[in-house]
């Protein structure tokens, strides 16, 4: 952000009559606005229209396609519609912490996004503790959702936000581990230094970096589903069992807001993997160089969209999971957290200090180990896929356990 | 050191819970997230059609046995028809009894399929629900063209069945059978084998030999407990003797005998077993009439009689008593479901909530056969 600064204030005479902290700080704000107004408001929308699209696909129907083109629109329509409806509060709920509780949601949601690393240049605050504010401030979910859990005066309600607060609170535990793993290899918090250790190609990524490092980002992966509410870790809000859970009450505007932050943390779940471990916005440097000849702005540019492109593909990931497995019951989710995801996210931060001992440069071998191992399963996967829409017309063969 | 009390929440499941599978009440004590008992309340459905009967003539109560269990109207079709039948001493023709068995068995298969893709959505995997929800409109399509319903399918009449077939029958169902198949595949590897899936139904809400045969439970959910009874195979009735199928029963592949999966496995092997008997039916199908004659109005004789079948949820019993009026003078359904929810007290002990839904979808109990 400093650097788009010096090069405004470089450019436009009016800037340097002003003292070049304001400058800054002024971008950031303004940046910061455009960034909740003009990308992740929207994208939290769109969002529902494809998660609703793509789950469609998966379950042989259509999907949202009257609103605009292809329904593209519909996420504006269910907007506005929940803007206009009436603002329910429940006679008996405690009316001041019901109404807050939506927005604790909303802004522990949003700040995170001050820390996220669209590319070199864009990035609201590239905090030296970047990664620390972000686990700092998403924990705030957790009150709002406890709170309304509480305030509603519904047991269901309660029940969901009890199950939200003893399940985010644990996950924190193995994705702080999983980050911590990155951290030893990055040798900083900052976003943007995390970024910088990596490179543009897949090998040079923290994903690749040891066997340690791999296990680390699945690890980190399963955590940030868990945390943000999303299946097979969906029982806070389990519709089934009870009955949408802590927002069973909610209706209106407050339920759209729940639902505006489950869908840019959507994002933030993929934006927070791909900057730890899938190299961010790293461009290869040939590019870069040619980019530069031509424009300025360029690189930054194409770092933004290799960053978006790496998000969405891990989001379809996440939409993908959620329309494919079933919920696990709240003790396998607590079994999963403790008696697997943390063990193994400490036996992952040693592996790593270790290797960093043994290996100071890294091991070029590994990484291309790794990388082709995790090729060749997507190939198996793609083809095993590809074979069962072609040719599935095997015999019935009902032995789940072999 | 002195013990922590907790204290005891009384949470209301029902009538309107989208687990429960209509409208059913369930008190349930809980310590958290775990059960102390979930006692079922049932009765917000009852529409008493078994006193309705006592009002209307022994063939216009028939529109009214669809209503008893809207999942399988074809079998409560057929059983109320066969306790009027035996009661007259009305013989139905051949051809008469293989199209009853054909509507049955299709019945079956959508019923099935609409068990196991909600117990799928109650553990939480919506996808599922919906393949097995597209199959079942194919099955849909069928029992339109038969009988012109889509739910409340009524086909059968005392003395035989309404229609014959319609044009092409055959043809349009065969493929659909395949597809019921093939998609049954998807749906095993989508679901059957998925880690989690077993985990949430294996070993949870065991009911054994003893205590399923004690509960009276009947159908899938006794042969899920790995009793082998089947009404169909074993008090033989129609023309079931003639044709060839298995018995499924429970294994405990994946814990206990008689968990909640093994309920699941039985229903899932059982499509496949009726789709083998709907295409014995067609083979063997001989030409002829679809109805013998019946006086417009029928007046068994004085008399009583309990005729029972194998419905889609187990053994249907239909209790008559005449008093050689046009009119019964008492019809009385026994249900399957009723049965089911009885035991759910005694299971649900020290369970958590979320084992509860899975129970209760593993139980395939339908509201308005309990109440009726």
């Amino acid at each position: 952000m400093q650097n788009l600064a010096n090069l405004l204030i470089a450019k436009y005479a009016l800037l340097q009559t002003i003292p070049a902290e304001f400058v800054y700080v002024g971008i950031q704000i303004l940046f910061g606005l455009v960034l909740l107004l003009l990308f992740v408001a929207p994208f939290a929308g769109i969002t529902s229209w494809v998660e609703r699209r793509i789950a469609a696909r998966m379950m042989d129907r259509i999907g949202p396609n009257r609103v605009g083109p292809v329904g593209f629109l519909q996420w504006l329509a269910d907007g506005l519609k929940s803007i206009l409806k009436e603002d329910l509060i429940p006679a008996k709920a405690d009316g001041p912490l019901f109404r807050m509780a939506p927005y604790l949601v909303f802004t522990g949601m949003f700040s995170a996004f001050v820390s996220i690393p669209f590319s070199s240049a864009l990035i609201i605050a590239d905090l030296n503790v970047g990664i620390f504010y972000i686990l700092a401030v998403t924990s705030l979910v957790v009150v709002g959702i406890l709170m309304c859990g509480w305030a509603s005066n519904n047991k269901y309600s309660l029940l969901g936000g009890m199950r939200s607060a003893a399940q985010i609170v644990s996950y924190e535990i193995p994705s702080g581990l999983g980050i911590l793993t990155v951290v030893l290899l990055a040798g900083s918090l900052s976003m943007q230094e995390i970024i910088k250790a990596q490179g543009a190609a897949p090998w040079n990524w923290f994903l690749f970096n040891n066997p340690f490092s791999m296990i680390a980002f699945f690890i980190l992966f399963i955590s940030s589903l868990a945390e943000g509410n999303r299946t097979p870790f969906d029982i806070p809000e389990a519709e089934s069992e009870i009955v949408s859970g802590y927002n069973t009450e909610y209706s209106g505007m407050r339920f759209l807001f729940f639902f505006f932050a489950e869908w840019a943390n959507l994002y933030l779940i993929a934006a927070i993997a791909v900057t730890l471990f899938m190299g961010g916005w790293q461009i290869p440097q040939v590019l870069r160089h040619w980019a530069l000849g031509i424009n300025p702005w360029l690189p930054p540019l194409f770092e933004l969209i290799t960053f978006v492109a790496k998000s969405l593909a891990v989001v379809f990931v996440i939409i993908w999971i959620r329309w494919t497995l079933p919920r696990v019951r709240v003790d396998q989710l607590m079994a999963l957290c403790w008696k697997y995801l943390t063990p193994i996210g400490f036996v992952c931060v040693l592996g790593t200090a270790v290797w960093m001992v043994l290996l100071p440069q890294g091991s070029l071998f590994t990484r291309y180990f790794l990388l082709s191992l995790a090729l060749v399963t997507l190939l198996y996967f793609f083809w095993r896929v590809y074979y069962q829409l072609r040719y599935s017309n095997v015999a019935l063969d009902f032995r789940p356990l072999l | 050191m002195t013990e922590l009390k907790t204290q005891e929440m009384t949470l209301n499941m029902g009538p309107q819970h989208p687990s429960t599978h209509g409208v059913i009440r369930f008190i349930v004590k809980t310590d958290g997230e775990v059960m102390d008992v979930a006692i079922p309340d049932v009765g917000y459905l009852h529409r008493s059609i078994e006193k309705i009967s006592e009002g209307v003539t022994y063939n216009g109560f028939m529109p009214w046995t669809d209503r008893v269990d809207y999942l399988a109207a074809m079998n409560c079709n057929v059983a109320y028809a066969m306790a009027v039948e035996k009661l007259a001493g009305i013989q139905p023709t051949k051809r008469a009894e293989y199209l009853r068995v054909i509507a049955q068995e299709l019945n079956r298969i959508i019923s099935h399929l609409l068990a196991i893709g909600s117990l799928a959505m109650d553990v939480g995997a919506y996808t599922p629900f919906l393949h097995t929800l597209r199959e079942r409109e194919a099955i849909n399509d069928l029992m339109e063209s038969l009988c012109g319903q889509r739910l409340t399918y009524n086909y059968a009449r005392i003395g035989g069945v309404i229609y014959d077939l319609p044009d092409g029958f055959v043809e349009k169902t065969l493929p659909v059978l395949d597809r019921v198949e093939r998609s049954l595949n998807e749906f095993d590897r989508l679901v059957t084998g998925n880690k989690i899936f077993l985990k949430r139904l294996g070993g949870i809400g065991v009911i054994s030999r003893e205590e399923a045969i004690n509960y009276n439970l009947v159908g899938p959910n006794l042969r899920g407990s790995g009793v082998n009874w089947d009404l169909r195979r074993d008090e033989p009735y129609s023309v079931y003797p003639e044709l060839e199928f298995e018995v499924p029963v429970g294994t405990g592949e994946a814990g206990l005998l008689g968990d909640c999966f093994d309920r699941y496995m039985v229903r899932v092997k059982e499509i496949l077993q009726s789709c083998r008997l709907v295409r014995q039916c067609f083979e063997k199908m001989p030409a002829g009439d679809f109805m013998v004659k019946v006086p417009k109005k029928v007046r068994p004789p004085k008399g009583e009689i309990y005729v029972r079948l194998e419905s889609t949820r187990g053994d249907m019993g239909v209790y008559l008593v005449s008093d050689g009026s046009d009119k019964p003078y008492r019809v009385r359904f026994r249900t399957s479901s009723f049965t089911a929810m009885s035991i759910i007290d005694k299971v649900s002990h020290g369970m958590m909530i979320a084992d509860l839904i899975a129970l209760i979808a593993s139980l395939d109990v339908v509201a308005p056969e309990i109440d009726r």
